[in-house]
């Protein structure tokens, strides 16, 4: 499975990452490298073995249902970039400039 | 008069309890030796002042979250983040009096074998200034050999804690899976990554263990020790059997100087009273690096996606908020967490997921069966650490897939979720060897006696030779 322009800047727009033109040529050749390498787990036949998301044997940890206290609203915004009142500030999510 | 490059932080806390010294004039003695050291060194990102604490002087890896004193994770999304908490490790070491002196260097979200991908700058190795101390806790453990630390906290995703303690010459854990709490660490592969000690001796990184370990019921993957830690006293290894992957000897990139330095180890340990045999880790050694190269990206790539300049770091500005995102990480991200990124989101696209990563968590299914075949016959599998002594800074940093070569013998036992120990066996050429012993969950205290005995039968010395 070789490794495009195109499939790279599929990738970052999923990624969200604005890569710039020479990124995507480098990312191109080193991803196509990477990929053949770590594509070598396809020549296991795996069909009979289940996956592993978590190396312990941890089903259903539980814990108490007490209330504590969380983080004061000044130190939620002590590294915020912008804030306004008590919200984080961004540029708009939607509107006539905004494109899908 | 302290000396920092000899002193242990058991001889340090004696020298506490016996009042001869005081936890700030220690904490000044390594301050002091970081600014005549630290300049070329570039261990530490940051030094702090005393904290008030009682205890032996210890130095942070930077992704690890300290409240109040910057935390980067090597990277320049997080570059003036300032923790409002402290991470679990933190209140422990806190609690139990020790006072950072430091954040040490790592490479970029501790993505790296060398710390070339830290975006503050390289960390050089104290036995060689021209060579990498490893990576990505370059930071501590040249913190550690360079007498600029009496021990230190790293974390290990696919060797960062053993891999650098090799080349650096110190003693590494990376503990077993579960058994130190992730809350509050900047999280890069969450079913890999793990916090442990570095050290001079095994003593020293069995009490740094102790202080860190046991359930955290803020992270629910951790677990309580089935066994308190034990500091280890004897000198001798009868009845411990040993295993030797015969694969090993077929890598490709072993240096003659590191595979000498392994078998003189081994004959120690069988000098000692270990039986030493054969055990078998086919797949591990095949299939290791790429089931680790599916699976860590993966995950980074999801772990990585709160990087989106709204709620901390760094913010470049633009027209829409999607722009905003996108232009925000493409500024932030240095080349290496870019790449795991981009890897890890096109192994779990639509039409991808089931041929990359799905057949990854199925090999890793295997590589623990067969690490748990291995260990029934065995108490320990002993490897090199690494294949290489320290390489010359810039070797491999163009090369991704050389440096992600570094760790093929550390990173099996990782996707296993087993504990891992490295001790110095020797040097070739002038810079240290690290020997790996890989044990049972939950299995330290068997690592720490063999390391302990190993350790004072081969009378490693850790003080780099240009600095003695």
């Amino acid at each position: 499975m070789a490794i495009d322009r195109d499939t790279v800047i599929r990738v970052a727009k999923l990624a969200r990452l604005e890569l710039r033109p020479e990124e995507v040529d480098r990312l191109t050749g080193e991803l196509d490298a990477i990929l053949a390498a770590v594509s070598k787990v396809g020549e296991l036949d795996l069909a009979d073995v289940p996956p592993t998301s978590h190396p312990l044997d941890l089903v259903n940890v539980w814990g108490d249902d007490e209330p504590r206290p969380s983080l004061a609203v000044e130190e939620s915004f002590a590294n915020a970039p912008a804030r306004e009142g008590d919200l984080f500030r961004v540029p708009p999510t939607a509107g006539p400039e905004v494109t899908a | 008069m302290i000396d920092t490059l000899r002193l242990t932080a058991e001889e340090a806390l004696g020298l506490l309890e016996r009042g001869e010294v005081s936890s700030s004039e220690l904490h000044a003695a390594y301050l002091a030796a970081a600014g005549e050291r630290d300049g070329e060194l570039h261990a530490y990102l940051r030094l702090v002042e005393h904290d008030g604490g009682t205890g032996v002087p210890i130095a942070v890896k930077d992704v690890i979250s300290t409240k109040g004193v910057e935390t980067t994770a090597g990277s320049r999304i997080l570059e003036g983040y300032v923790p409002v908490f402290d991470s679990t490790v933190a209140v422990r070491f806190k609690a139990a009096g020790l006072p950072m002196i430091g954040k040490t260097n790592t490479d970029e979200f501790a993505m790296g074998s060398s710390t070339e991908n830290s975006a503050y700058g390289f960390s050089r190795n104290p036995w060689d200034p021209t060579r990498v101390p490893g990576g990505s806790g370059g930071g501590t453990a040249a913190a550690v050999a360079g007498g600029l630390a009496p021990w230190g906290l790293g974390s290990d995703t696919g060797g960062s804690i053993k891999q650098p303690s090799a080349l650096c010459g110190n003693v590494g854990l990376r503990p077993t899976y579960g058994t130190v709490s992730r809350f509050g660490i900047v999280a890069f592969a969450s079913s890999l990554d793990q916090i442990g000690p570095v050290g001079r001796t095994v003593r020293d990184v069995a009490l740094l263990y102790s202080i860190i370990a046991g359930r955290d019921a803020n992270d629910s993957t951790t677990v309580d020790l089935p066994e308190p830690v034990e500091l280890p006293t004897s000198e001798r290894l009868d009845g411990l059997r040993i295993g030797i992957p015969t694969q090993i000897w077929d890598l490709p990139g072993i240096e003659p100087g590191v595979r000498a330095s392994f078998e003189a180890a081994i004959e120690t340990a069988r000098s000692l009273g270990a039986e030493i045999g054969d055990c078998e880790l086919p797949l591990s050694f095949d299939y290791g690096m790429p089931c680790y190269y599916l699976i860590a990206p993966a995950e980074a790539s999801s772990n990585l996606a709160r990087y989106d300049g709204v709620r901390y770091g760094p913010r470049v500005e633009a027209p829409t908020y999607r722009e905003m995102v996108e232009r925000t990480r493409d500024a932030g991200f240095g080349d290496e967490p870019k790449r795991r990124i981009m890897l890890g989101t096109y192994a779990l696209s639509a039409g991808y997921y089931d041929a990359y990563y799905g057949q990854a968590q199925r090999v890793r299914t295997l590589l623990i069966r067969e690490h748990r075949d291995a260990l029934e016959r065995f108490d320990v599998i002993a490897t090199p650490t690494s294949p290489t002594v320290a390489f010359p800074i810039g070797d491999k940093a163009s090369d991704p897939l050389a440096m992600y070569a570094c760790d093929v013998m550390t990173i099996p036992s990782c996707l296993a979720g087993l504990p891992g120990l490295n001790v110095p066996s020797g040097l070739s050429a002038g810079l240290p060897v690290g020997l790996q012993l890989i044990g049972r969950q939950f299995g330290e205290n068997t690592l720490f006696r063999a390391g302990h005995a190993l350790e004072q039968a081969i009378g490693f010395d850790g003080v780099p030779e240009r600095l003695r």
